[in-house]
């Protein structure tokens, strides 16, 4: 579903990406986890469109990037530690605005599907900005979800969430990756990447040093794989 | 061609980001309020520093009012674009599947109708504080006219380098230095326009200025359409 071949990112003289290989099958549920200047942030942006390659290649959902850019980005739904959303809308009006940018038909009756999922039913019609951030991080997959995306991308979706929030986040990643859909969350959170994804890769000075499957981190801790692919990546 | 999926039609998608704009300005009131107080203090300070007597009055109207109408414009770009990137909306809009001219027009229509609503508001308060013979000329179908192509023209590049400001941390200071450079023909277009139908003179002194500021328009707006893409991508 995704498929990146020595992608390199540089910014001026700075490079961030130092040649990434990296491949996602379709469904499965991917941690990329690292250290802050790792280059999560940039490989993520530039799999979601917003970022343009230096070198190497990109392909998601069978399209080359950056040249089907558009058709990407109609199989595309994307998460942040922001919410995207518009404060002084409310949900349905947030809702129903990214609907019309992806040309969704049917759409009222999606609006109240996805609804639904995210728990925000009883609050469709309050103003975002009202909104505690655990709620504006539900309606954020909510937004992201709506035109039914085949790969989903969660730039570190559990920051700024408190305990409780963050195990509903859980809940509706749990419902999104059920659904088949390929996940790539990125997440200083070890633990709950322990617990969701099916396969953890280490980001480490700009390449992916070190990945694992859940079966074949077998007993061991990813705490230990993560330090242990640190410490082999300096 | 990618036809599985269902896109936004591309007038659509301006209509969206319009209405999105809009409605969300009539809930917080943010913008419009800021720069109609702006318009306002900007025609009173004018008024009582300047002391003119009636000849001058006559003179100075054009001037006065599209200085008012561009420091005014200018907090409205720089507002309107703020919101988009504060809370990471921008890069909501971008992971849409349309082209992303369609973003700039829909913004560049609700950054008009924000300027235009100021202007209907600060032509009658200007009529009374400045009372001549030639404030009866604010509200004819002539002057009303080069105000639209005046105010087209401003929002047309306006949209364009409030986009590009915003993406600088100093995006409050960048904008004006950015803009009022490249926006003197159209400044200087519409105050002579304007000041030829106040003072009633020939039609054809009227329209060379009305000609400068339609090419401009067109110029502008067909640049914007070429390049917005470029300048919003990282």
């Amino acid at each position: 579903m995704i498929e990146v071949r020595k992608l390199i990112k540089r910014f001026g003289l700075k490079t961030i990406l130092r040649g990434v290989d990296f491949s996602v099958a379709p469904g499965e549920f991917v941690a990329l986890l690292g250290p802050n200047g790792a280059g999560k942030t940039t490989f993520l942006r530039i799999l979601s469109t917003l970022s343009r390659p230096s070198l190497g290649a990109v392909t998601v959902a069978g399209f080359r990037l950056p040249q089907d850019a558009a058709a990407v980005r109609r199989r595309l739904g994307v998460v942040s530690h922001m919410p995207l959303l518009y404060g002084d809308l409310t949900a349905e009006e947030n809702l129903r605005f990214f609907g019309r940018m992806y040309g969704l038909e049917m759409l009222a009756a999606r609006i109240d599907d996805v609804l639904e999922m995210v728990g925000l039913t009883a609050r469709r019609r309050d103003l975002v900005r009202t909104f505690s951030r655990g709620m504006q991080q539900r309606l954020a997959i909510g937004r992201a979800v709506l035109h039914n995306p085949d790969v989903m991308l969660f730039d570190e979706p559990y920051t700024g969430l408190d305990q409780d929030a963050s195990e509903m986040l859980d809940d509706v990643l749990r419902e999104v990756a059920a659904k088949g859909r390929t996940v790539v969350m990125t997440s200083h959170d070890l633990a709950r990447a322990e617990e969701l994804a099916t396969r953890f890769d280490i980001l480490s000075r700009g390449v992916i040093s070190a990945s694992v499957s859940r079966a074949g981190l077998g007993a061991n801790n990813l705490l230990d794989f993560y330090k242990q692919a640190l410490a082999n990546g300096q | 061609m990618d036809n599985k999926r269902p896109s936004s039609s591309y007038f659509q998608a301006v209509l969206a980001v319009a209405w999105k704009d809009l409605a969300a300005e009539l809930r917080s009131r943010e913008l419009l309020s800021a720069m109609l107080v702006f318009a306002l203090l900007v025609i009173l300070i004018f008024n009582f520093s300047l002391e003119l007597d009636k000849e001058a009055r006559e003179n100075v109207t054009a001037g006065v009012l599209w200085t008012t109408f561009a420091f005014a414009g200018t907090l409205g770009l720089n507002r309107s674009m703020a919101v988009e990137k504060d809370r990471g909306c921008l890069d909501g809009l971008l992971l849409a599947p349309v082209d992303r001219s369609a973003i700039y027009f829909g913004k560049a229509i609700s950054n008009l109708a924000f300027m235009l609503l100021v202007e209907i508001i600060v032509l009658p308060v200007y009529s009374i504080l400045y009372t001549s013979v030639s404030t009866m000329r604010l509200f004819t179908p002539a002057f009303l006219g080069v105000t639209l192509l005046g105010s087209i023209g401003y929002v047309a590049v306006g949209t364009l380098l409030a986009s590009m400001a915003v993406q600088s941390r100093t995006r409050d200071v960048m904008l004006p230095i950015l803009l009022f450079p490249v926006i003197v023909p159209v400044l200087v277009a519409s105050v002579q326009a304007s000041r030829a139908i106040l003072q009633a003179l020939e039609m054809s002194e009227v329209m060379a200025w009305v000609n400068l500021l339609i090419v401009y328009d067109v110029i502008f707006i067909a640049l914007a359409f070429m390049v917005f893409d470029y300048v919003v991508e990282e």
